[in-house]
C-alpha cells in the first residue's frame, strides 16, 4: 500500500493484522468453503469499503452524517430496480449505476450546500431528517421499490450460483458464478478502499484534515471550507452508492432492511469509531471484527440468554436476548468514544495517531 | 467618557427589531389551505388537530432548543427522554385503571396528574444524571457530543426494549377526555383542546420565565455569551444543570401527551419523534423558543392538511417545509445571533 498512498500502517501488529485480513479475504472461497462463510466474507468486504467511505467524512472531514445509508441505498436500489425491470442483463447493471451514482452525488451536493455552510451540528440533524424521509419514501413507493418487501431479482448468468466453471472434484471446491461474484465484490471493494486511501493522503485530504483541526485557520489560508467539505461529502456518497450496488449484486435482493435501515448506519458508525477514526485502516480492522462478531457472537448471546433463562435469573434473559445486540454495541460505542477515541488502530500505533 | 457621550452611546444602540413575518406564517398556511378543503367544518377539525399536534411537538422540541441555545449541546438522546416519559405514564396509570375509566373528571385527573408529575420528575432526574455523567466530559467537542448522545439514545432505547418488550403497550385516554365537542358541523376532540391549552400554557410560561425573571435573564445572557455570565460571578454549571433538567422534563411531558394522543406507547417512539423534533428545531432556528413554537405549528398544520388532501405527499411535507424555510432563511426562522 506504500506506493499507492505513502501511508503505511505504522505498527507491526497492525500490518500483520491487515495482511492476515487481506489474504483471508482474497482466498476466502478456498480457505472457508461453504455458503455462510462466503457470505460473511462478502459482507466484510462490503462493510470495509462502506466504513472507509464514512471515515472520509467522520474521521478526516470531522462531520457526522446520518445519511450514509441513504447513499448506500440509492446504489442498492439503482441496480436492483434496473435488474428487476430490464431483466438479468449486464447493461441493466450499467444503467442502474449510471443513474444511481450521479443521483447520489447530486443528493450529497444538495445536502452539503444546504447544511455544511452553517455548522457541523446542522449537518448531522439535516442528514438524519433527510435519511429518515428517504427511508419512508422507499418503503411507501411500492410501485418502484417494492415497498417493505423490497425487490428480488436475477443477476446476469455469469454471476448465478448455477453457473459452474470448475466442478467440485477438480479443486475440492466448486468455482461457480457465486465465486465470481465474490471476487467482483472483493476486487471492487479493494479498489474503492485504495482509492479512498489515496484521496485522504492527497493534498485534498490534507486540507480536509486541516479544516477538521482548525476551520478558521484553514479558511484564513485560503481554502474554502464549504467547497472542501461538500466535495468530501459527494465523494463519500458516490463510493457508498457503488458499495450499495455491490451489496445488491451479492444479495440478489434489495429492501429497506438490507439497504436503508438505521441499524446499518449505526453499524458503520461503530465500525469507524471502534476501528479508529481518521485512519482508514480502522475500517478494515473494525469492519472485520464487527461482521465476525455480528455473525458468530450474536448466536452466543442467544445461548447465554437461554442459559440465564433456565437458571431463573431475572432480567438477564432479556438483556442477553440476541435482539438486544444493539444495547451492548451502544455501550461499547460510548465507552470507546470516551476511552479510546483513536480506536483500535490508534491504540496499536501507540496513542500517537 | 462624559455623561453626554454615554447618552449618545445609548441612543446609538440599534433598537431590537421585531421580526413579525414568521409569526404570521402558521396563520397564512391555515388560510391558504382553506380554499382547497371542501367543507369549512373539515378545515376546523384539521386545524385544531394540527394545532394540538404542533403543541405537543413544541413541548418536546422546546427543551432541546433551549439546551442547545444555552449549552451548545445538541442532545441526540432527547428522544429517549420522550419515550421514558411515556413509559412512566404507563407504569403509573396501570394500577390506576379504575380511576381512568371512572366517569368523573376528578378521578381521571387524580390519575393523570400524578402520572405527568412522575414522568417529569423521572426524566428530570435522568436528565441530571445524563448531563453530569455523559455530557459534561465532552463540553465543547461537537463531534464527540453527537456520537455520545446518539450512543446514549441507542442504549436507552434498547433498555426500554429489554424491560418492556418490543410490543405496543396501550395507554388509553381517561373517560372524560374522550369524545368530542360538536361546534356547528365541526367535531373537535376534547383531548386536542386540552393539548392546545397545555401547549399554550407551557409556551407562555416559558416566555414569561425567560423574559420576566432573573433566572430567565441569566439564561438569555448565557445564550448570548456564556463566558461573560461566568465572569460576572454566576455559576454557569448550575444553570446548565437546571436547564438540562427542565428540558428533559419537558421531553417527558411531551412523551406522556403523545402517548395518550396515540393511546399506545412503544420503545421506538423516541427515535421517530426525535427526527420530527429536529426538523422543528431547524426550522425555528437552533436555540430559539419562539422559532421552535412557530416551526412546530407549521410542521403539524402542513402534515395535517397534506395528509387530508394528498396522503402520499404527507410523507415528505416536513422535509419540504424545512427546505423551503432554509432557502428563505438559511439559519432558520429566528436565528440566535451568537451562534
Amino acid at each position: 500500500m506504500m506506493p499507492l498512498s505513502g501511508d503505511p500502517p505504522r505498527s507491526r501488529v497492525l500490518a500483520v493484522a491487515l495482511i492476515v485480513i487481506a489474504v483471508g479475504l482474497a482466498f476466502a472461497p478456498f480457505l472457508f468453503p461453504g455458503a455462510k462463510p462466503l457470505n460473511v466474507a462478502a459482507k466484510v468486504c462490503i462493510f470495509i469499503a462502506l466504513a472507509a467511505s464514512y471515515d472520509l467524512l467522520l474521521g478526516y472531514t470531522g462531520v457526522v452524517s446520518f445519511a450514509h445509508t441513504m447513499f448506500y441505498g440509492v446504489g442498492s436500489y439503482g441496480v436492483a430496480i434496473a435488474l428487476y425491470s430490464l431483466g438479468a442483463r449486464w447493461d441493466a447493471i450499467g444503467l442502474g449505476l449510471l443513474i444511481a451514482l450521479p443521483l447520489a452525488a447530486l443528493l450529497a451536493l444538495a445536502i452539503g450546500l444546504f447544511s455544511l455552510r452553517v455548522q457541523t451540528i446542522f449537518f448531522a440533524m439535516i442528514t438524519l431528517a433527510v435519511a429518515s424521509a428517504f427511508l419512508v419514501l422507499a418503503s411507501q413507493l411500492s410501485w418502484l421499490t417494492g415497498g417493505e418487501d423490497g425487490r428480488s431479482f436475477r443477476v446476469p448468468e455469469l454471476l448465478q450460483p448455477g453457473t459452474v466453471f470448475i466442478p467440485r472434484d477438480a479443486l475440492g471446491v466448486a468455482v461457480t458464478g457465486r465465486t465470481l461474484t465474490y471476487y467482483l465484490v472483493f476486487a471492487s471493494c479493494a479498489a474503492l478502499f485504495l482509492l479512498l486511501l489515496r484521496v485522504v493522503n492527497s493534498p485534498f485530504g490534507r486540507v480536509l484534515q486541516a479544516i477538521r483541526e482548525n476551520p478558521f485557520r484553514a479558511e484564513a489560508l485560503g481554502y474554502r471550507i464549504v467547497v472542501h467539505r461538500t466535495l468530501a461529502n459527494v465523494l463519500a456518497a458516490v463510493v457508498a452508492a457503488a458499495v450499495g450496488a455491490l451489496n445488491a449484486l451479492w444479495l440478489r435482493y434489495t429492501g429497506p432492511d438490507t439497504a436503508l435501515s438505521f441499524n446499518i448506519m449505526l453499524d458503520i458508525l461503530l465500525i469507524v469509531v471502534i476501528g479508529g477514526m481518521g485512519t482508514m485502516y480502522g475500517a478494515i480492522i473494525g469492519g472485520t471484527l464487527f461482521v465476525l462478531a455480528q455473525n458468530y457472537l450474536q448466536a452466543l448471546m442467544g445461548t447465554v440468554s437461554t442459559a440465564a433463562g433456565e437458571a431463573g435469573l431475572p432480567l438477564l434473559p432479556s438483556l442477553f436476548h440476541p435482539d438486544r445486540w444493539l444495547l451492548w454495541l451502544g455501550i461499547l460505542f460510548i465507552a470507546s468514544v470516551y476511552f479510546f477515541p483513536s480506536g483500535i488502530v490508534g491504540k496499536l500505533r501507540g496513542g500517537s495517531g | 467618557m462624559s455623561a453626554q457621550d454615554s447618552i449618545d452611546a445609548v441612543a446609538a444602540l440599534p433598537k431590537a427589531r421585531r421580526d413579525l413575518i414568521p409569526l404570521l406564517l402558521p396563520v397564512a398556511l391555515a388560510l391558504a389551505a382553506l380554499p382547497f378543503i371542501p367543507s369549512s367544518s373539515t378545515w376546523v377539525t384539521l386545524t385544531i388537530a394540527g394545532l394540538a399536534m404542533g403543541m405537543m411537538i413544541f413541548i418536546m422540541a422546546s427543551g432541546l432548543t433551549l439546551i442547545f441555545g444555552l449549552m451548545d449541546v445538541l442532545n441526540f438522546g432527547h428522544g429517549a427522554f420522550i419515550a421514558i416519559g411515556a413509559y412512566m405514564a404507563v407504569l403509573v396509570l396501570a394500577p390506576l385503571g379504575g380511576w381512568m375509566q371512572a366517569d368523573s373528571i376528578w378521578l381521571n385527573l387524580a390519575a393523570v396528574i400524578p402520572a405527568v408529575i412522575v414522568a417529569m420528575a423521572v426524566t428530570a432526574v435522568l436528565g441530571l444524571a445524563f448531563e453530569r455523567v455523559v455530557i459534561a466530559p465532552v463540553y465543547g467537542q461537537h463531534l464527540k457530543q453527537i456520537l455520545i448522545t446518539m450512543g446514549g439514545m441507542i442504549v436507552a432505547e434498547q433498555i426500554l426494549y429489554a424491560l418492556f418488550g418490543p410490543q405496543q403497550i396501550p395507554l388509553p385516554l381517561p373517560t372524560s377526555l374522550r369524545g368530542s365537542f360538536q361546534i356547528g358541523e365541526a367535531a373537535i376532540e376534547k383531548y386536542r383542546v386540552v393539548c392546545v391549552l397545555v401547549g399554550l400554557v407551557v409556551f407562555l410560561s416559558m416566555l414569561a420565565i425567560l423574559n420576566r425573571t432573573r433566572i430567565g435573564l441569566l439564561i438569555r445572557a448565557g445564550v448570548e455569551n456564556t463566558e461573560m455570565v461566568e465572569a460576572l460571578g454566576y455559576r454557569i454549571t448550575r444553570l446548565f444543570v437546571g436547564v438540562f433538567m427542565a428540558g428533559s422534563a419537558l421531553a417527558g411531558l411531551g412523551g406522556v401527551m403523545w402517548g395518550l394522543y396515540r393511546e399506545q406507547v412503544n420503545a421506538a417512539m423516541g427515535g421517530e419523534l426525535l427526527v420530527l423534533v429536529f426538523i422543528v428545531v431547524i426550522i425555528g432556528g437552533l436555540g430559539s423558543v419562539t422559532g421552535c413554537f412557530i416551526g412546530a405549528l407549521l410542521v403539524a398544520l402542513a402534515t395535517n392538511y397534506a395528509g387530508f388532501l394528498v396522503p402520499k405527499l404527507a410523507l415528505i411535507t416536513d422535509i419540504a417545509l424545512m427546505v423551503a424555510v432554509l432557502l428563505w432563511r438559511p439559519r432558520g426562522l429566528y436565528p440566535v445571533t451568537s451562534r
